[in-house]
């Protein structure tokens, strides 16, 4: 199967311009961000590559990463001015230029935080708008797109997959695709699973409060 | 379902059915959604391009002042002069302008495959509906079709400048774009191929050197030319003309060279018309003017 599976991934998105890779796919990245942290952010750190790096100010890739972080589509008439929402917010951020070789030209690594938390994902603007998140708090990332999907951080402990996939079973909820990654034996861990329908709130509170998890985060589309 | 061209034209002559209506089936397939679901999406993309169009005639300007404008200077002419090349033509080259101004100029548009070649398929588009006395189901379907061509592309090559370059953008729009006007006149699926590949063969190698990386020289004027060479190879094809090398081999070539291209020409604004003197200075200017807003 491809990256590329709807028509609407070609006829599409309806965006404002100038740029699908590098101001719509930049504005899904930084909406990825902001819903995977799911807090208040404080202070936020993007990192450039190749392309992005070259040409992030003439294609308004900085407003429409911070877009993303405010939490507004790639239609949204307010991308041109987030720079100045976000400050307005009180959300210091920084853009850093890296040369770095990276896999695909256009890349970022997001770093989101506030006072207690901390997350860090590197996304990928593949073409047409389409994105891909390739790596989130260290972890390798291998989502499609394609299905909507939950990543759940949790401790390396006995039972944190089962009380997960038991309380997925009790939902009728299928898994399409599941990977489980971990830094270390006994450390921090992550599940993605990819599943055939969107999750209602009452599943995704009781998978909060699910043996040895720590944090939560849904992908839709 | 279907990965190649070869597989897309089989699927239509096997159900004896348009392009079109092949790749409406498969999204209704793929996500569990009706025709209507699936139709009525399309239609809204649709309101987008005329909508994008309509505010380029009437007029727009980019921030940095570098495009805009040219719609309105072509539709002018259009109107008081009969055109060289012809009405059609110069119809479509008017509102590939329109589209890619008022994306140059952060305005709304809907990427067909991307912002940067937002303006073949739509100028392509309106310039041909009334000749082929097209329903706004019609042009519906229209888009349809350039998107199974574009999901071939997309899958097997690459839409984007940064990765291909701009025959991986123009070059697939407006072989997209060849590739549904062809079927809107009643052309074969097999004549919707040739004119895809009479198309990409010729964007072969065309670089993405975009001035202070900024989607606007050349971007706007690559769509012009693009959505005109759409109309003229769906021409050919109707005619008759076959491509000599089949559209799948076509697309693997455009990926190959892609991938062999020197960094300094995918998006980038390290080559080509960004590394010219002038197209230096202006980047300096613009740059210069922001930083010191």
């Amino acid at each position: 199967m491809g990256k590329f599976q709807s028509v609407f991934d070609i006829i599409g998105p309806i965006m404002v311009g100038p740029s699908s890779s590098h101001t719509a796919g930049a504005v899904k990245i930084g909406r990825a961000a902001r819903y995977l942290f799911a807090a208040e952010i404080h202070y936020v750190k993007c990192h450039l590559y190749g392309s992005f790096a070259k040409t992030y100010k003439g294609h308004g890739t900085d407003v429409a990463l911070i877009a993303g972080i405010l939490g507004y589509n790639t239609d949204d008439k307010r991308i041109i001015d987030a720079l100045s929402h976000a400050h307005n917010q009180g959300i210091h951020i920084d853009f850093i230029e890296d040369d770095s070789a990276v896999s695909h030209p256009n890349t970022v690594r997001i770093e989101v935080m506030n006072a207690t938390d901390h997350l860090e994902l590197v996304g990928q603007s593949i073409g047409g708008g389409k994105v891909e998140i390739v790596e989130l708090n260290g972890f390798n990332l291998n989502l499609s797109g394609n299905h909507p999907a939950i990543l759940v951080m949790h401790n390396d402990r006995f039972g944190a997959i089962a009380s997960v996939t038991e309380i997925l079973a009790r939902y009728e909820i299928n898994i399409g695709r599941m990977e489980v990654n971990r830094k270390d034996v006994g450390k921090e861990a992550l599940m993605t699973i990819e599943l055939d329908q969107n999750i209602e709130p009452e599943v995704e509170i009781a998978l909060r409060e699910a043996k040895h998890i720590l944090r939560l985060a849904k992908v839709v589309d | 379902m279907f990965r190649t061209v070869k597989e897309l034209i089989e699927l239509a002559e096997l159900k004896d059915t348009s392009i079109a209506e092949i790749m409406i089936e498969r999204e209704m397939t793929l996500y569990e959604l009706s025709y209507d679901d699936v139709f009525n999406r399309m239609q809204a993309q649709l309101v987008v391009m005329e909508e994008a169009i309509e505010s380029g005639l009437d007029g727009v300007r980019s921030v940095t002042g570098l495009t805009g404008g040219d719609a309105v200077k072509l539709n002018a002419y259009l109107t008081e002069h009969e055109p060289l090349s012809g009405p059609i033509l110069l119809d479509a080259v008017s509102k590939a302008v329109a589209t890619n101004e008022v994306n140059a100029a952060m305005g709304k548009v809907c990427a067909t495959p991307t912002a940067g070649s937002a303006g073949c398929v739509p100028g392509v588009l309106f310039a041909v509906k009334d000749r082929l006395k097209a329903s706004r189901e019609d042009m519906v379907k229209f888009l349809f079709t350039t998107g199974a061509f574009g999901l071939v592309v997309a899958n097997n090559a690459f839409i984007s400048g940064a990765q291909g370059g701009c025959q991986a953008e123009v070059g697939s729009a407006s072989a997209m774009a060849a590739a549904a006007v062809v079927e809107m006149a009643g052309g074969t699926p097999e004549q919707s191929a040739h004119a895809f590949s009479i198309t990409l063969k010729n964007m072969l190698g065309l670089i993405c050197d975009p001035v202070a990386g900024l989607v606007e020289v050349p971007c706007v004027k690559r769509n012009a030319l693009g959505a005109s060479q759409a109309i003229v190879s769906a021409d050919m094809a109707l005619a008759g003309v076959e491509s000599v090398i089949p559209t799948d081999e076509v697309i693997s070539a455009m990926y190959r060279v892609g991938q062999r291209m020197p960094v300094a020409f995918k998006e980038t604004a390290e080559g080509g018309l960004a590394a010219t003197p002038t197209g230096k200075r202006l980047a300096r200017e613009i740059f210069s003017n922001q930083t010191t807003k």
